[in-house]
């Protein structure tokens, strides 16, 4: 039994799915992206000024990038591992020798890899509406894009294990992960916040997660970066518990 | 050594419901067995036990000596499933879903498409490998699942009810199959609806009944409880009364049809002795069903 082998087939199957399936899964953020630039950007943005001394261009774009990664990831693996649910053939990898961690570092890395790649699209179409991309710390920007897409991506799998329908494969997104995107300082810095919201919104794992990745590119940030990665992995330890624990009883998947 | 062992297995669903009510059952190594019973008598739940798909609720599984639950990936390399439903994924090519299954089996994708063309070729599809396996026919689809189950080469293969819904001379084809993979040294578990198929290939048998095991014997011994045969006389004439002959019990499904159970202890030649004096003259006469369908009935009734 090779392991490595059954690692590879899974994620090899995963990212086949997600590029055989372009027209849904990378053109939608491309077109969504470009639009929010255009008009946040630079419709409204050029009557904005600036922020934190940087153009509203210029600040928003770190966190348009991300919230593509947050919920691409997410929504690969909610709705890869819940229609193999769906179809049963889940059951070919229930039978099959593949331990439990494999499952869930395949199915985990596919949301990662779309996640990055949607991510690598979005830094693209922002190069139309910028003239160049500023970088700080490269290293803060991938580590903080790839712990959120991991984080994202494991959210959706527990999503999808408790899922029982497609419609519960959307509650989330539409209900959860959309609210925090947006509240989570995408399009305005905490500080402009009456004190009170400043305060809620430190509750927000997103608000962490941008200020990070933002921090990468500007050097700007509400909150201190090693909070924020702190924050990040300390969530994407504890969701690998729970996907580990409820794989092990089968939860949603085993009678 | 077995290939399957059984000790004591229950399960009780969520809903209160008890499929299976400790059940005991051993399987040989090399053997082609029979496991039978009525729609919801617990079969499906006893094998989904077996291949890690349902959770028991007690007793042990243990296949060729690996037990299910400290063994798991040993026991789960030595089995292979065929599973009633369509459980593969249907946006994929027929060759894809049999190369992917192997990679979960850490085959090698050059050795697993070695092991794809051979199972395709022997269950007739290498000729659809590349088609998207939805547009597939309910028979094909159930071919793909047994190429499936046979690329790891398994020495345990469970078949859920294989030939259901599957035209006559396909159905013999898996037949042939089945014959050819338990020769190569496979045990095999077989359920099915039809049971001429499980007399014509299996040498032991288990029926399960309300979640317990009503029957474990092999099939001579079980067909031999058989006292009476059962056949369909076609008549010469018509005929409007039942015959009224002692020792024998007949019913008239048509003017011109016949049936009729016969004692194992009498020969035939009485039946038409007996037949001929009360001026019954008999054109033709078939067996009216195999004998294992009539002992079931009787068992599970």
């Amino acid at each position: 039994m090779n392991t490595f082998t059954s690692l590879y087939t899974i994620i090899y199957k995963e990212v086949r799915r997600f590029l055989r399936i372009w027209p849904q899964t990378l053109l939608p953020p491309a077109i969504t992206t470009s639009l929010y630039f255009l008009i946040f950007g630079r419709l409204i943005g050029d009557r904005i000024g600036t922020i934190s001394g940087v153009s509203y261009m210029d600040y928003i774009v770190p966190g348009v990038i991300l919230i593509a990664v947050i919920s691409h990831s997410y929504s690969n693996v909610a709705a890869s591992f819940y229609s193999t649910k769906f179809q049963r053939h889940i059951e070919e990898l229930l039978v099959s020798p593949v331990p439990n961690w494999v499952i869930l570092v395949g199915y985990i890395s596919g949301g990662i890899l779309r996640g990055l790649l949607v991510g690598g699209v979005v830094t693209l179409i922002s190069l139309m509406f910028i003239t160049e991309i500023q970088v700080h710390n490269l290293f803060i920007i991938l580590l903080t894009a790839i712990l959120t897409a991991t984080l994202f991506a494991l959210a959706g799998f527990i999503n999808a294990m408790l899922a029982e329908s497609f419609d519960d494969i959307s509650l989330i997104p539409n209900f959860i992960l959309t609210p925090l995107n947006y509240l989570g300082g995408v399009f305005y810095s905490v500080s402009m916040l009456p004190e009170v919201w400043q305060k809620i919104s430190l509750a927000n794992p997103v608000l962490y997660m941008i200020n990070s990745f933002r921090y990468g590119f500007i050097g700007v940030s509400d909150i201190s970066v090693e909070l924020a990665l702190g924050r990040i992995i300390s969530f994407v330890i504890f969701l690998t518990l729970i996907s580990l624990w409820m794989l092990d009883r089968g939860q949603g998947i085993r009678q | 050594m077995n290939a399957l062992s059984l000790q004591n297995l229950t399960k009780t669903y969520s809903n209160g419901f008890e499929a299976l009510k400790g059940i005991d059952l051993d399987v040989e190594e090399g053997d082609f067995f029979a496991l039978l019973g009525a729609n919801g008598a617990g079969k499906s739940t006893a094998i989904g036990i077996i291949s890690s798909l349902i959770n028991k609720t007690s007793g042990h599984v243990s296949i060729f000596g690996h037990n299910i639950d400290t063994e798991n990936r040993e026991a789960k390399r030595c089995l292979g499933l065929v599973p009633q439903e369509i459980n593969f994924n249907l946006f994929e090519t027929v060759e894809n879903i049999l190369l992917i299954y192997a990679g979960y089996y850490g085959i090698p994708r050059k050795e697993a498409k070695v092991r794809a063309e051979k199972a395709l070729k022997q269950m007739y599809l290498w000729d659809k490998r590349h088609t998207i396996s939805r547009r597939l026919s309910g028979g094909m689809k159930r071919r793909v699942m047994i190429a499936r189950a046979l690329m790891h080469s398994p020495k345990l293969l469970i078949l859920d009810e294989p030939t259901a819904g599957v035209d006559i001379e396909i159905r013999r084809s898996m037949w042939e199959m089945m014959e050819e993979v338990n020769k190569e040294g496979t045990a095999i578990i077989l359920t099915t609806h039809y049971l001429e198929e499980a007399e014509n290939l299996c040498r032991n048998i288990a029926i399960i009944h309300e979640g317990m095991i009503v029957e474990h014997s092999d099939m001579a011994t079980l067909l031999s409880y058989i006292n009476v045969n059962h056949f369909i006389l076609d008549l010469e004439k018509p005929l409007i009364n039942v015959p009224n002959i002692k020792g024998y019990k007949f019913e008239l499904t048509s003017e011109k049809v016949l049936n009729v159970a016969i004692p194992k202890k009498n020969t035939l030649n009485q039946l038409f002795e007996q037949l001929s004096m009360v001026n019954i003259q008999v054109k033709s006469l078939k067996n009216k069903s195999n004998r294992l369908e009539q002992l079931f009935m009787d068992i599970v009734q």
